[in-house]
């Protein structure tokens, strides 16, 4: 990997008086220990949220879709809406576990691990959407291409749909991959601590017998990378393919060529934002404020608004080419959604989204902690609306105003999207108690670069502060 | 420092010199009035090129498409613009009759702009009624010759116009790309800054040039952009609905505004990265990367702006929102291909002590990771228009599969297939002979790529890469050369007091 030599003008990325075991203690820590009453609060909620979705589901299942607020008219709209926010967040996991590993970018380390849990967890609220939105559930194995009985009768390849079926679970299986390889060194870490039967039997099954050796990690590394490799094009064809869904159509308002990077941008966004979000709480609940420091905060935030500030040219470019297009329902599908029935809802997605990001231009809001919070929540709700904006404001009103008609969401369709939200943390919240939620093995490698404790030593041995003897001294 | 070959120098001229030739050569035998395109129509006729094209039948075939293009037309829903209409007709006309005779039609639908769309019908139905009358042939005829004319004098124009915005681009690439390393604080490309400074040196003499081009089609010294053309915008009311944003006045100011922006940066940046060399603090470092965090706000915006107008718009119905990112992954892969040329020619000369084989694989990582998100943009681009085939988008791509087939997809093998095959290799990312073969093929894919956006609307299926287009590159390729190397000796290749100079120094992957 890169040298060993780090310039004194990098902040230090653990914090303290840090050695390698205090690492491992403090990873440890909250697997070790047992859950305080909050934690069991928060549970308790998530999960009646979650079995509360699931009843939504059930009723839909067994009653029909026409529980929903959907018409004839617009036929997709929560279900599909919630399916891309929930896909768009699962994208900064991979993004931070393998765009930021292409990067050699030393402060993923902190926060790769749940980041990737996150994408897992919300790919996993993702999947139940295209599935539960059917009208017959019970068929949806008719997307796969498995050879049958009624002549070998195949699916039509040509559907974005079904390409959703395969990017989804490649996805999945691949993210799930790529998590579970980076947490083998973590877990035999957590299996050798263990002190009950039952916590050594449970990581020894899940650490595979991981042992440590010199051709191990030169195998490992070399895995990670070849996977962050393929999960980069992979998490860009992912939500292009999602945004395929919408861009392959002929709706005014959909069909526009912009959408595959713009979904990319939007989802990085919304995903970061995410990210901020868990990890503000993360790093206070389980004391791990040493390994996610402000600047990893302050990163995480510039790089949400840099993805909002692209996601804003992407919207005030689709306003410019309806209006150059000369296609007037183009035109009118701006129009609408700027001064429509639902201008709120553009209203609101435009606040959130092009605005709030640009507050981090300013380096006291951007490293504070609780502004970022705060912003962190309101992206999520700007990019919850825009699925939303582009989705039912386009579909509402198009070619026939014969067809023109309004959107009214149903308990139902509340329910099941407050299902998924539980159900997340639901997993989330188990995540946080029985997984080292901190790659430890990645952190204590980049201990003698980045952490304060060796910052301070060099600067006092004199090593980098005086950059001319220490090339002479290195470089021959 | 470094000096400045006399035989590179030479090169250069050499090239400049045969450049002016070429240009020169293909202005001079550019057709002046409709009796040359007649003479050139018909020295290609004796040499069989076209083949029967002008022998009688064909004027049937041509007559029989009218009809077809009519009934089209009408069929076509009434609110649909008149181009819509002919768009429909150009696709079924190419259908039935040779190339040559398809072309009238699209002269019909191109030039013409000047019948709008119930004009459009009276003139098609009496020219399919009427197709026996030798009158309307004539009639047709001489239009066909006019459009002609109008392509062949086009095609020194634009071929100049290719390369310059091209060279003028890749400049601008290595800066957005400097400002990026800037701004991220990279450890290992400091080393690599002076030769990222020396090529957006270009940048001034390149977009002066591009603005030159830009102002002489204002003043109808050429005709890249027909929205420039009173006559055409008086008869086509999609433009008509654009003049707000395309018009001369308000199109040269956003030019003067882009090109000064981003050469003030360049300016900027540079004054303060010789500044920092001489500092003994890291003020200028300082400056530098607010100023590059300014500097791809700025570019964002401009970029696609830019793309709009003088790419896009030479296609003045045609509209993408990719667009403008999609031209920027075009040229930000070869602006980073060009550093990673210049770099591995001045490493061979022992210039860059520094620079090791880990410097020269990023610079490849790179070059192979933007050449597939360029392809990423090209597919999302041209698969969401194909599969959705909407009638007034589905002719960009119409014109080019049909008259541009080798370039339109060979641009694809030299910017996806070749290099990512070649690059994916580690080993290789580190030879200097591998680097630099990719590089030439992803350079000439990229040129292709512009030519492709360029050509098609200016001079339609006249298209050749011959004199006027070679010498243009040359011209600029020696320009380029000699501006870039010449910036180069105005400083040390090392970036001294860079406050990550050392980190890059010591850079090992």
């Amino acid at each position: 990997m890169s040298s060993h030599y780090e310039a004194p003008i990098r902040k230090p990325l653990i914090i303290g008086d840090k050695n390698y075991h205090d690492v491992t203690v403090d990873v440890a820590r909250p697997v070790e220990g047992r859950a305080n009453k909050q934690w069991w609060i928060a549970f308790s909620i998530a999960l009646a949220a979650f079995l509360w979705g699931v009843g939504c589901v059930a009723y839909t299942v067994g009653t029909g879709i026409g529980t929903w607020g959907s018409n004839k008219t617009i036929g997709w709209a929560w279900d599909i809406t919630n399916f891309v926010w929930w896909v768009g967040i699962g994208h900064a996991g991979t993004l931070i576990s393998a765009v930021l590993l292409l990067f050699r970018q030393k402060w993923r380390m902190a926060i790769n691990r749940s980041a990737e849990a996150m994408t897992i967890f919300s790919v996993i609220q993702a999947a139940m959407f295209p599935v539960f939105h059917m009208g017959r559930p019970w068929l949806a194995y008719w997307v796969m291409p498995i050879p049958n009985q009624f002549g070998s009768l195949w699916v039509n390849f040509n559907s974005p749909l079904l390409w959703d079926v395969f990017a989804i679970s490649t996805y999945l299986s691949v993210s799930l991959v790529f998590w579970w390889t980076g947490l083998l060194p973590d877990f035999a870490m957590l299996r050798d601590r263990a002190i009950t039967p039952f916590t050594k039997r449970v990581y020894s099954i899940v650490s595979f017998g991981w042992s440590g050796r010199a051709k191990d990690w030169q195998r490992f590394e070399e895995v990670s990378l070849v996977l962050a490799g393929l999960a980069t094009p992979l998490v860009l064809s992912v939500h292009t393919i999602v945004s395929f869904d919408f861009a392959t159509s002929v709706i005014p308002g959909w069909h526009t060529t912009i959408l595959p990077p713009y979904f990319v941008a939007g989802a990085i966004f919304s995903g970061f934002a995410m990210v901020n979000t868990l990890l503000i709480i993360m790093r206070k609940v389980s004391n791990l404020e040493a390994y996610i420091t402000i600047q990893h905060i302050e990163l995480m935030n510039i790089i949400i608004m840099i993805t909002g500030s692209i996601v804003g040219i992407a919207y005030i470019t689709e306003l410019f080419v309806a209006w150059y297009s000369g296609v007037e329902y183009e035109q009118y599908a701006f129009l609408n959604r700027a001064t429509g029935p639902y201008w709120w809802s553009y209203a609101l997605m435009m606040t959130c989204n092009v605005i709030s990001p640009q507050v981090m231009w300013f380096k006291k809001i951007r490293t504070s902690i609780y502004v970022s919070f705060v912003i962190s929540i309101v992206v999520n709700i700007g990019m919850w609306f825009e699925r939303f904006v582009i989705i039912v404001t386009s579909l509402h009103r198009d070619y026939l105003p014969s067809s023109w008609t309004m959107f009214q969401p149903t308990f139902v369709d509340a329910g099941f999207f407050i299902g998924t939200i539980g159900f997340f943390f639901v997993l989330f919240l188990l995540y946080s108690r029985s997984f080292p939620v901190i790659a430890q093995a990645e952190v204590k490698s980049i201990m003698k670069t980045s952490s304060e404790t060796y910052k301070k030593k060099w600067a006092s041995e004199g090593h980098g502060h005086d950059n001319h003897s220490h090339s002479e001294n290195n470089h021959h | 420092m470094y000096t400045f070959s006399s035989r590179l120098k030479t090169f250069a001229f050499v090239l400049m010199v045969l450049g002016i030739l070429g240009i020169g050569y293909s202005f001079f035998t550019a057709p002046k009035t409709i009796e040359d395109v007649e003479k050139i129509v018909a020295e290609e006729q004796a040499h069989g090129h076209h083949g029967d094209a002008h022998a009688a039948p064909a004027h049937d075939a041509h007559g029989s498409a009218k009809e077809e293009h009519n009934a089209e037309a009408h069929a076509a829903p009434a609110e649909k613009p008149a181009d819509t209409a002919h768009a429909v007709a150009v696709d079924s006309a190419h259908k039935t009759t040779d190339s040559v005779h398809a072309e009238a039609v699209v002269a019909a639908g191109h030039e013409g702009h000047d019948h709008d769309a119930h004009e459009g019908h009276e003139a098609h139905a009496e020219a399919a009624h009427g197709h026996d009358d030798a009158h309307a042939a004539h009639d047709e005829h001489h239009k066909h010759m006019e459009h002609m004319l109008h392509q062949l004098q086009n095609k020194p124009w634009s071929a100049v116009y290719v390369a310059a915005l091209f060279c003028m681009l890749i400049s601008l690439g290595a800066l957005a790309f400097y400002a990026i390393q800037n701004a991220a604080s990279a450890g290992w490309s400091p080393v690599l800054f002076r030769v990222m400074e020396a090529i957006s040196a270009y940048l001034v003499p390149g977009a002066i040039i591009v603005y030159v081009l830009l102002v002489l089609g204002a003043l109808d010294m050429h005709h890249i952009f027909i929205w420039m053309d009173e006559k055409v915008v008086a008869h086509d009311h999609l433009i008509q609905a654009k003049s707000g944003y395309l018009n001369k006045t308000f199109f040269l100011i956003r030019a003067a505004l882009f090109m000064g922006g981003w050469i003030l940066y360049r300016q900027y940046a540079r004054k303060n990265s010789l500044a920092q060399d001489e500092s003994n603090d890291n003020s200028y470092y300082k400056k530098n990367f607010k100023a590059s965090a300014g500097f791809l706000v700025f570019f964002i915006v401009t970029e696609s702006i830019m793309s709009w107008d003088w790419i896009m718009s030479v296609d003045p119905h045609w509209y993408s929102t990719l667009f403008g990112w999609y031209v920027f992954a075009s040229f930000f892969v070869s602006g980073i291909t060009t550093i990673a040329m210049i770099t591995l020619y001045l490493k061979s000369k022992g210039y860059l002590e520094y620079v090791n084989t880990s410097h020269i694989h990023d610079l490849a990582k790179f070059m192979f990771g933007i050449s597939v998100f360029w392809t990423y943009l090209w597919f999302s681009q041209f698969m969401l228009i194909w599969y959705a085939d909407i009638p007034e988008e589905v002719t960009y791509f119409k014109t080019r599969i049909e008259d541009y087939n080798l370039p339109f997809f060979g641009m694809v093998a030299m910017n996806f297939v070749f290099p990512v095959l070649i690059l994916i290799n580690t080993d290789f990312k580190r030879l200097s002979w591998i680097v630099v073969t990719a590089g030439t093929v992803i350079l000439a894919g990229h040129y292709i790529d512009f030519f492709n956006m360029i050509m098609p609307a200016t001079v339609g299926n006249q298209w050749f890469i011959g004199a006027g287009e070679i010498g243009a590159i040359l011209f600029f390729m020696g320009l380029f050369i000699f501006v870039v190397f010449t910036a180069l000796t105005k400083a040390p290749l090392l970036a001294k007091r860079n406050p990550l100079i050392e980190e890059s120094k010591h850079f090992h992957y």
